[in-house]
């Protein structure tokens, strides 16, 4: 038998972080700004876009021409380490759910892909419960969380347009892109069809605002990485310069098992397995931050039981794990015949679209509650594999530079036809807002253990109506502003039997609610400034402390309220509440 | 056609691998059917997970089609995308290396691919007593007509109209994601560049125009 053993470190941190994306980034980059001495733990390996590149390489660089792996789920240039299924880290499901769990395991976790879509929650998305009737109303509300909504604004960058928008706030924007050809078609499609079509607010640099980070430079790769860190994600942004502080101790390949607490029920700090000596370690602060994702920080806290926690940490209330939810999703692609034989230039802009549609609906006037905002592509995108699958299916329905053509072929003729149709795609998505369920939740699997032998989560979250019509509505959206722009619809023209094509839970990557916050400790895990009720030196700053999620992307708001908490935490720690 | 006699040393993308391709001449099926597999180490100008290395070693290091499959693919690849005034031909462009890697990557490709082929060789035996590959073009012609065309193919021919389906997937994938094809579509993205908006003389082929608002708001450059 090997020795076993657990290695206790000596230094005794201020805070000890667990996960460095966008909410562990933020809280790294407050505290260490504020002289405290951080340690960040992370699950996978240290990366910079700079040195680990994939930005601006040619399809014939990956042998499998960009397609997808169980390591890069979404393509093989994708920045995300890992995604649906880790080798090794296991998550089961009830029988009859659904519920697909993204992980990135790396310096920054999911911000080094994202879509970079950086939206506000408005005034009405933290008082939903008033309006509706269903969930439950933050603890906060706009007022409080706007100020750092602006501040993040110009720390980070963000290009957009204010409009006025009641639900939509203004922000500080950088300039947007023009919209390309294809975005403009849907600019009018929408003004015919009533459906608001605005530029987009992505966190990419189109203006210089510090001499750390380069600028755009419009490869629409952002998914990649940036090698000039012109678009935001944690590990370029917040921990580069966290670092620089000299400190912050980042402990990659660190896979955390538990947070420990003392016999006052107070966290000490964290143990975790180091994924490259398969050593134990123990690690101590003043402070323990979560922000390993929603479902891995519920994971973490349900595994921490001791005598003054039996239900799990900051669990008295039992709601740790509940309320999971996810963007819901739908999507609708088609082509644009007047684009066939297009003229060939760049369009690459930057990495998404340059357009978008916030939602616009009056829900007194529609059958399901809350909203959805639409996500637009398509264009003269890089080749990758897939390209030109399905020809049959298109050349001999449409003529050919004039001349009809029977469906499929081969030959000198064929060529001609995928020059033909290029560049003529087009899709829409839309991205709305679920309703957050008690019976919908993570749970430890009584039964299962990863490859470190801690306990996985299991998933039990089923989709209601609700979801469901907000679907079948995105759906009738789509086919009419498909309609308005003389699209044809090729794909994700869906009824019900498939329930409007409705992406099952997980699959938008949008996880939240599982610690929420709230003013009863009976019914919420967090306090206002996301810190646990039940052991006042805790906090958890991911995806897990929202109430709902809005039909917004979360980011923002995870990095607004990690901010807001880091600084109410160094407060505290001044006034001498937390020792 | 018969590309047996060549040697070929084919460098995928600038992946320092090379795949030295039937050097054989001899007709000694069982030495041609060794796909020389060199590795000069796996150095990708890709970021990498030792994880993909890995996998990427474990996938390279086995041959999946025999000789005779793989001469009926370079084939049936160079009759789908041709040499023309554009561009080269698939087996130009690498595609019989794509479909050999990527089947070993996708193994649902192996059985679609594999028993196509063979159902190929069946229908050129029954017409012609010969093998595929050894027809004629005219016969080889003659059978590909018979599966290219979905909509008008008799109901017996329906299983190669999928393999056909399937082959022409993947020689156009492969085909246009390497250099030349990519050349050949004409995508003249993937560059540092300052996007500026849609062309002018696009806006007027399609009578369309930015609106004072997006001028006065979105970035510009002179």
């Amino acid at each position: 038998m090997p020795d076993f053993q657990v290695k206790k470190q000596t230094k005794q941190y201020d805070a000890v972080i667990v996960g460095s994306g966008a909410g562990g980034g933020m809280a790294a980059y407050m505290l260490s700004k504020a002289g405290l001495k951080v340690c960040l733990l992370e699950a996978g390996p240290m990366y910079d876009p700079a040195k680990n590149v994939t930005q601006l390489k040619n399809p014939w660089e990956s042998p499998r021409r960009g397609a997808s792996t169980h390591f890069r789920p979404f393509g093989d240039f994708d920045a995300s380490y890992w995604g649906w299924q880790i080798d090794g880290e296991p998550y089961t499901k009830k029988e009859g759910t659904n519920w697909d769990w993204w992980r990135a395991r790396m310096l920054g976790g999911r911000t080094n892909h994202w879509g970079r879509i950086s939206l506000r929650f408005g005034p009405k998305d933290f008082k939903r419960k008033s309006i509706d009737g269903l969930g439950e109303d933050w603890p906060i509300g706009y007022e409080d969380i706007k100020p750092y909504y602006d501040r993040i604004d110009k720390l980070i960058g963000v290009f957009g347009t204010n409009e006025g928008l009641e639900n939509d706030p203004d922000g500080f924007f950088l300039p947007p892109p023009k919209p390309r050809l294809h975005e403009i078609m849907i600019k009018n499609a929408g003004q015919k069809s009533g459906v608001p079509v605005i530029p987009s607010r992505l966190s990419i640099l189109t203006q210089k605002i510090n001499d750390d980070r380069g600028l755009c430079f419009y490869c629409a790769q952002c998914n990649r990485g940036c090698t000039v860190h012109a678009d935001f994600s944690s590990s370029s942004v917040l921990i580069k310069p966290a670092i620089k502080t000299g400190n912050v101790d980042v402990i990659p390949s660190a896979m955390v098992r538990e947070v420990l607490t003392n016999s006052e029920g107070l966290a000490t700090g964290v143990s975790y397995v180091s994924k490259d000596d398969m050593m134990e370690y123990q690690v101590t602060g003043r402070t323990v931050i979560l922000a390993a994702s929603a479902c891995e920080s519920a994971r973490l806290l349900l595994n921490s039981k001791s005598a003054r926690h039996p239900n799990g940490l900051a669990n008295n209330s039992g709601v740790v794990g509940r309320y999971l939810h996810d963007s819901t999703g739908a999507a609708m692609g088609g082509v644009l015949p007047q684009l066939f034989g297009r003229k060939r230039y760049n369009e690459d802009g930057v990495g998404g679209m340059h357009v978008y549609s916030p939602w616009w609906g009056d829900n007194k006037k529609l059958d399901f509650p809350r909203g959805y905002h639409i996500e637009y592509w398509g264009g003269m995108g890089q080749p990758a594999y897939g390209f030109g699958f399905g020809i049959e299916g298109m050349n001999g329905q449409y003529p050919v530079n004039g001349k009809q053509k029977e469906a499929g072929g081969y030959g000198k003729s064929l060529k001609e036809d995928y020059r033909f149709f290029y560049g003529a795609g087009v899709g829409m998505a839309g991205r709305g807002e679920a309703i957050a369920l008690a019976s919908n939740l993570c749970e430890i699997d009584p039964n299962v253990v990863d490859k470190y032998g801690i306990p996985v989560l299991r998933f039990d979250v089923k989709y209601t109506e609700h979801e469901i019509k907000q679907a079948k509505h995105m759906k009738e959206t789509f086919r009419e502003m498909m309609h308005a722009m003389g699209a044809v619809i090729t794909w994700g023209d869906d009824g019900p039997d498939n329930n409007y094509g409705l992406e099952t839970p997980g699959k938008i990557i949008h996880e939240a609610g599982t610690v929420r916050m709230g003013n009863d400790p009976k019914a919420s895990a967090l306090n206002k400034w996301n810190q646990a009720h039940d052991c006042k030196n805790l906090f958890v700053v991911d995806g897990g402390p929202f109430v709902s999620q809005a039909d917004k992307n979360i980011t923002w708001t995870i990095l607004a309220l990690s901010m807001r908490a880091s600084e109410y935490l160094v407060e505290e720690m001044k006034k001498k509440n937390i020792s | 056609m018969d590309r047996r006699n060549s040697i070929k040393t084919i460098a995928i993308g600038s992946l320092s691998v090379g795949v030295l391709l039937d050097a054989c001449k001899s007709k000694d099926e069982a030495e041609a059917a060794k796909l020389a597999i060199k590795e000069a180490g796996t150095t990708f100008t890709l970021d990498r997970q030792p994880e993909e290395l890995e996998h990427y070693k474990k996938v390279t290091s086995t041959t999946f089609f025999t000789m005779h499959e793989l001469a009926t693919i370079t084939l049936l690849g160079d009759i789908i995308i041709p040499k023309d005034e554009v561009s080269g031909s698939a087996s130009e462009a690498g595609v019989p290396e794509f479909i050999e890697f990527i089947v070993k990557d996708m193994p649902e490709h192996q059985t679609p691919m594999r028993g196509g082929l063979r159902w190929l060789d069946l229908q050129s035996f029954k017409r012609y007593e010969k093998a595929f590959k050894d027809c004629n073009a005219e016969q080889q012609l003659s059978l590909v007509d018979e599966i290219a065309y979905p909509k008008k193919a008799k109901p017996a021919m329906m299983q190669g109209v999928a393999f056909f389906n399937l082959m022409r997937n993947l020689t156009a994938t492969g085909f246009y994601t390497s250099q030349m094809g990519g050349k050949d579509i004409g995508y003249v993205g993937n560059t540092p560049n300052q996007w500026n908006g849609v062309p002018d003389e696009v806006l007027a082929q399609y009578k369309l125009a930015y609106t004072e608002k997006e001028l006065k708001e979105c970035v510009k450059f002179d």
